[in-house]
């Protein structure tokens, strides 16, 4: 065991602290989630309005939010708020706002495609039964969308559980970073710990993303 | 339009003009439909048959005329257009069955949830249209567990289950393989013999023959002809309509004796 410097895992409160990071970054994801959903499904049906202004300005705000790498992001809202507004945003607060609106981009993005690819035959044979616009879609588009929204938006959330590791760099005390102070303080007793606390810290990640991305898989089975 | 009908019209088609841009799909089109009538619409590719069918059920905007089935206006704008389209039925070429519902739930969807009728009275009916179109044993499956003529026997219980005044078919038996043909010509015979008023856009000539009580041959977005189903088929009035039919019609050409000799040698050697 020695080796694999597991053991500083088990000294003091280490696994513990480990956990405890693993939920700020969980509670950062969690948050995120819960906001990008309904706001994308609201941006994704304005999407496919005909309107043009409507559909610039969101695609302009869909474009600009992903060709953005996220740590440039974070800095932005992190550091830009408080140089030019003088705010004083939390490092947890400004994750939650950056990946909010990273979120709720990919999410409008996915749900727009959803809603297109209901052939416009799906429509008309709707209209010729005589179901008005929001008979069709109650029982024809959206549950079809929904079906092929779900495995898509599973993914998108595992994706985002990932990219919380960035967060470290704004301050944010969350499981990595965790790691790198367990690491940091047991260099001398155990050079070893680097390898054992990343290897933690990814089976973590694992356990909780791997459950997440089997559901999206079984969904897709069942209404594929 | 010959008049040799006293009932009631059920549906009339006015000056109806439709363009897509520049183009002129359908040109100052009038047309009476009367109760109980078939009427077949034939013509060739592109002449506006199908969008005749889609003007009707205002599934299409118009650029001048008007659709009305029993005196009400049926048209994009129309307030009561649901209402309308529940009286005019449609099944269409790809059969635009709902996916994520069994074929009893493809039924019952507009009966129950549009029409507010009681489940169990809707779904007797839905069972013993589909014995009649030899479903019955279908009801619980999903459509991608279906052929290509058996969901469009479907769509066409579910057109009915609505109830309609007129059924319009537009060319319900074009994506099908030739032996699901059939079955589903059989259902729509069975249909005029019920005395249903029905709008038949097809290519299927002798089902044409066999089902229409008036034929219309539609080209450039006129009607050429309107037509009892014998005398179109036999004694077409224009040389165009005539034309249009020996394309269903091959006959081999055994005056190429030369070629014949030709092919005949290479055969033998």
């Amino acid at each position: 065991m020695r080796a694999l410097g597991l053991e500083v895992l088990f000294k003091g409160k280490n696994l513990a602290r480990l956990l405890g990071g693993l939920w700020v970054a969980m509670k950062i994801s969690l948050i995120s989630v819960g906001l990008s959903l309904p706001l994308g499904l609201l941006l994704g049906a304005l999407m496919t309005r005909k309107n043009p202004v409507c559909r610039a300005v969101l695609r302009c705000y869909l474009e600009f939010v992903r060709v953005m790498p996220q740590m440039v992001l974070l800095f932005l809202v992190f550091f830009g708020s408080a140089g030019i507004f003088g705010w004083n945003i939390s490092g947890e607060l400004s994750a939650v706002i950056v990946f909010t609106l990273w979120g709720t981009a990919e999410m409008s993005d996915l749900v727009r495609g959803a809603l297109v690819s209901i052939p416009a035959h799906q429509y008309e044979s709707a209209a010729a039964l005589g179901l008005g616009r929001a008979q069709t879609y109650r029982y024809v588009v959206l549950p079809q969308a929904v079906r092929r929204l779900i495995p898509l938006s599973i993914n998108l959330i595992t994706r985002m559980i990932k990219t919380t590791s960035l967060v470290l760099m704004i301050g944010v005390v969350e499981v990595l970073k965790v790691a790198q102070q367990i690491i940091e303080s047991n260099r001398m007793s155990s050079p070893n710990a680097a390898f054992g606390i990343y290897l933690t810290v990814f089976m973590l990640y694992f356990l909780v993303c791997w459950p997440i991305s089997l559901l999206a898989k079984r969904l897709e089975k069942r209404w594929g | 339009m010959g008049v040799r009908d006293v009932t009631q019209p059920i549906l009339t088609v006015e000056h109806l003009t439709k363009r897509f841009g520049e183009q002129t799909i359908l040109d100052d089109l009038s047309l009476t439909v009367r109760e109980g009538e078939v009427i077949v619409i034939v013509g060739p590719s592109g002449c506006g048959k199908s969008t005749l069918l889609r003007c009707i059920n205002a599934l299409e905007e118009i650029q001048g005329g008007e659709v009305r089935l029993r005196g009400e206006l049926v048209s994009p704008g129309s307030k009561n257009l649901p209402a309308l389209r529940q009286k005019i039925g449609m099944v269409f070429q790809s059969y635009d069955l709902f996916p994520h519902m069994t074929v009893l739930e493809n039924i019952l969807l507009s009966p129950t949830v549009v029409q507010k009728r009681p489940r169990d009275e809707v779904k007797a009916e839905a069972m013993a249209l589909l014995a009649r179109v030899g479903l019955a044993e279908k009801a619980e499956q999903y459509p991608r567990q279906l052929s290509g003529g058996q969901k469009q026997r479907v769509a066409i219980v579910r057109a009915l289950c609505v109830h309609p005044e007129v059924l319009l078919f537009d060319e319900v038996t074009a994506a099908l393989d030739p032996e699901m043909v059939r079955e589903v010509l059989e259902v729509i015979l069975d249909l005029s013999d019920q005395g249903r008023t029905m709008l038949i856009v097809t290519h299927e000539m002798q089902f044409a023959r066999a089902v229409a009580d008036r034929v219309l041959f539609l080209e450039n977005g006129r009607f050429l002809e309107d037509s009892p189903p014998e005398v179109f088929f036999d004694a077409p009035r224009t040389e165009r309509a005539r034309r249009y039919l020996q394309t269903f019609s091959f006959e081999r050409k055994r005056n190429h004796t030369k070629n014949e000799n030709e092919h005949s040698e290479r055969s033998t050697s």
